[in-house]
């Protein structure tokens, strides 16, 4: 009896469909899973095991690619190799196979951190810039709200990168080209139309009975924000901070136009790998092997607030 | 507790006039409770007191001060509202204390405990203060509701609708205790209600509110049996009022110009057997109590009668009218 229930139920979806919706999204997640498995297996290979074909699935793991992420090298003498001393680690060693020895730290570690900071900076600004704004628009008679929220959408209208000489020239005008400070606006700027959007549907769906309880409980608007709007927007702020943080973190082609040096974020500097001492694919792959675990631990980190429903309230309708 | 006098007071919302030259004396210790349709205008009546709106004329003095430029924080009210009531992050002690910890006010950490064990006594919750106040039912949201605004001490408690959204035996218990606890504290109450019974019951003073305008406002007993208008006489008295022409029973008594003749059940005497000039069309059977539906003429009347009445469907009946109420043509009381 319950199975033919079951077999007729409105909600409860079937075996056989379960089953099918099962494997497209295995099927869908292998798929996408591919390449970032490739190159987490590449950035283990030695440079030999890299390009050779047929691809090896099975290999020698080596933290050869790492070493040279993080080091230049030259090419001396085996004689002036032998010469020196015992090899004080295991990059030393790896290297000095090579007919190499370790000149000094890369780029990368600067880069990354460069990353880092105009990531997680521009994510700041633009989504407490955002959550300010929307909660303006969402319960303030704001004069012609209908049109700046228009407005401010309107900037995404186009690819930023549409404005891209423009912004190029203004950036050399006001001597923020390569500057951390510059990006950081720049990202805010191209992040902040999105978080105020997806904030203000949050934020809309906070009952404001909840502010107007706590400015009669004695706080005032900005208090009561902070202490009673701010905790319930808790799953839109994270899910908007992640979208900002996925832009800021991937963004390429701004990287490669406006930063060259002091400020030049992972991105474009991955690339440039390639060129220093032939085509480093273990370099290359362990560059973007670490590139992706700050995104990857932030989206754990928030996966909480992401999955919890949008109102989880003590609302009785 | 306190005074609190409005008068004057307009509010509207763009072309919508929502409240309208409303003058109100809510006593010290008083629970008076409004009573009228949605969109009479009794929230807005209780936001124009919290601060939540800006009236657009007119004085509201809570205890002698007129507060037209007081924020909400510094009216010193209390507000329970109908729904959205407790504050989902918080636990229930944390909701109770939340209005204690204010900056406003700067209380002890002892003496914001001990009033919120208190009041959580007194709302008989406190056996659930450390839960989170999303896993309560909702008759215990509301109590904690009420608690948030009992544990203040406020010049006065607004209240608004707070029962509406509970089940019938819940409002019934909660009501009782509301008004038990109003009468201990010596509370000032304005309580907003569209339920006849919650209004004769906790209400001191009843207000009859009709767009925006305050009909008419006494005691419980002045407004259900001296009603000032057909929509005052509307409002109280389970079945409705009969409101029927003036000639469609024989009644000599009218006083000229009567137009409609409102007639509660106390108002009608039903005779078996002698002249019959009404029907009765169906019976409907409420255990204590009978609801009879009767014709006379084109004219439909309900009234409560003893279950024991012998009366079925299609019965002739005699029906007079004994003392009932005269309104003129403009819908007002005539005497």
């Amino acid at each position: 009896m319950s199975s033919v229930n079951s077999a007729h139920s409105v909600v409860e979806p079937g075996a056989m469909s379960k089953r099918i919706a099962a494997s497209i999204v295995i099927a869908y997640a292998v798929i996408t899973m591919i390449p970032l498995v490739w190159i987490f297996m590449t950035s283990f290979k030695s440079p030999p095991d890299s390009i050779s074909y047929p691809p090896k699935i099975m290999f020698q793991p080596t933290l050869e690619g790492y070493c040279n992420l993080f080091t230049t090298r030259t090419r001396q003498t085996s004689e002036y190799i032998a010469s020196l001393g015992t090899p004080t680690s295991t990059c030393d060693e790896t290297t000095r196979s090579r007919n190499m020895v370790i000149a000094g730290p890369s780029n990368y570690w600067p880069r990354f951190k460069n990353s880092l900071l105009i990531a997680f900076g521009s994510t700041f600004l633009a989504v407490s810039l955002g959550t300010l704004a929307a909660y303006g628009f969402s319960r303030f008679r704001v004069p012609l709200a209908d049109d700046l929220l228009f407005f401010i959408l309107s900037t995404r209208m186009m690819p930023p990168i549409a404005v891209a000489i423009p912004i190029y020239l203004m950036y050399r005008q006001l001597g923020l080209s390569d500057t951390a400070l510059g990006m950081i606006l720049l990202y805010t700027a191209v992040n902040v139309s999105l978080a105020v959007w997806l904030l203000k549907g949050f934020i809309d769906e906070i009952p404001r009975e909840y502010e107007e309880a706590a400015m009669i409980d004695g706080y005032t608007r900005m208090q009561a924000f902070f202490k009673v709007v701010l905790p319930q927007a808790t799953t839109g702020i994270a899910a908007t901070a992640i979208f900002c943080l996925i832009f800021a973190w991937n963004e390429y082609a701004f990287a490669v136009l406006l930063t060259s040096g002091e400020a030049q974020t992972a991105p474009p500097f991955i690339p440039t790998i390639i060129g220093e001492g032939g085509q480093d694919w273990p370099a290359v792959a362990a560059a973007t092997t670490i590139f992706l675990v700050p995104i990857l631990v932030f989206t754990i980190l928030l996966r909480k607030q992401l999955l919890r429903g949008i109102t989880f309230g003590a609302v009785r309708k | 507790m306190a005074e609190v006098i409005l008068k004057g007071i307009s509010k509207s919302f763009g072309e919508t006039r929502a409240v309208s030259n409303l003058d109100l004396i809510i006593a010290d210790g008083e629970c008076v409770v409004l009573l009228g349709p949605t969109g009479a205008g009794k929230t807005t009546t209780l936001r124009l007191i919290a601060g939540l709106e800006r009236a657009d004329s007119g004085r509201i003095t809570i205890g002698g001060y007129d507060v037209a430029q007081e924020a909400p924080a510094g009216r010193d009210v209390a507000f329970v509202f109908q729904q959205y009531s407790l504050y989902p992050h918080l636990s229930v002690y944390e909701n109770l204390a939340f209005p204690l910890r204010s900056p406003a006010r700067r209380l002890g950490k002892d003496e914001i405990d001990r009033r919120v064990r208190d009041v959580a006594r007194m709302v008989r919750i406190d056996h659930k203060l450390e839960n989170r106040s999303t896993r309560l039912s909702g008759g215990e949201m509301q109590r904690v509701a009420i608690g948030r605004a009992l544990v203040r001490r406020p010049s006065i408690f607004l209240m608004d609708e707070p029962l509406s959204s509970l089940d019938a035996k819940l409002r019934a218990e909660l009501r009782l205790e509301l008004k038990r606890i109003q009468k201990e504290l010596g509370a000032t109450l304005l309580y907003v209600t569209h339920d006849q019974i919650e209004a004769m019951t906790m209400a001191d003073r009843i207000g009859i509110l009709a767009e925006g305008r305050l009909v008419q406002i006494g005691t419980p007993r002045d407004i259900y049996s001296n009603p000032a208008n057909t929509h005052v006489a509307a409002r109280l008295g389970q079945p409705h009022i009969n409101l029927i022409p003036v000639d469609v029973l024989p009644d000599g008594r009218a006083p000229a110009g009567t137009r409609t003749v409102g007639a509660r059940t106390e108002h009608l005497e039903i005779s078996l057997g002698g002249n019959a000039n009404a029907q009765i069309d169906w019976v409907e059977h409420l255990g204590d109590q009978n609801h009879l539906h009767i014709r006379v003429g084109d004219c439909k009347l309900i009234t409560l009668a003893n279950p024991y009445l012998p009366v079925k469907p299609g019965d002739k009946i005699g029906l007079a009218l004994k003392n009932p109420l005269y309104f003129g043509a403009d819908g007002n009381r005539m005497y």
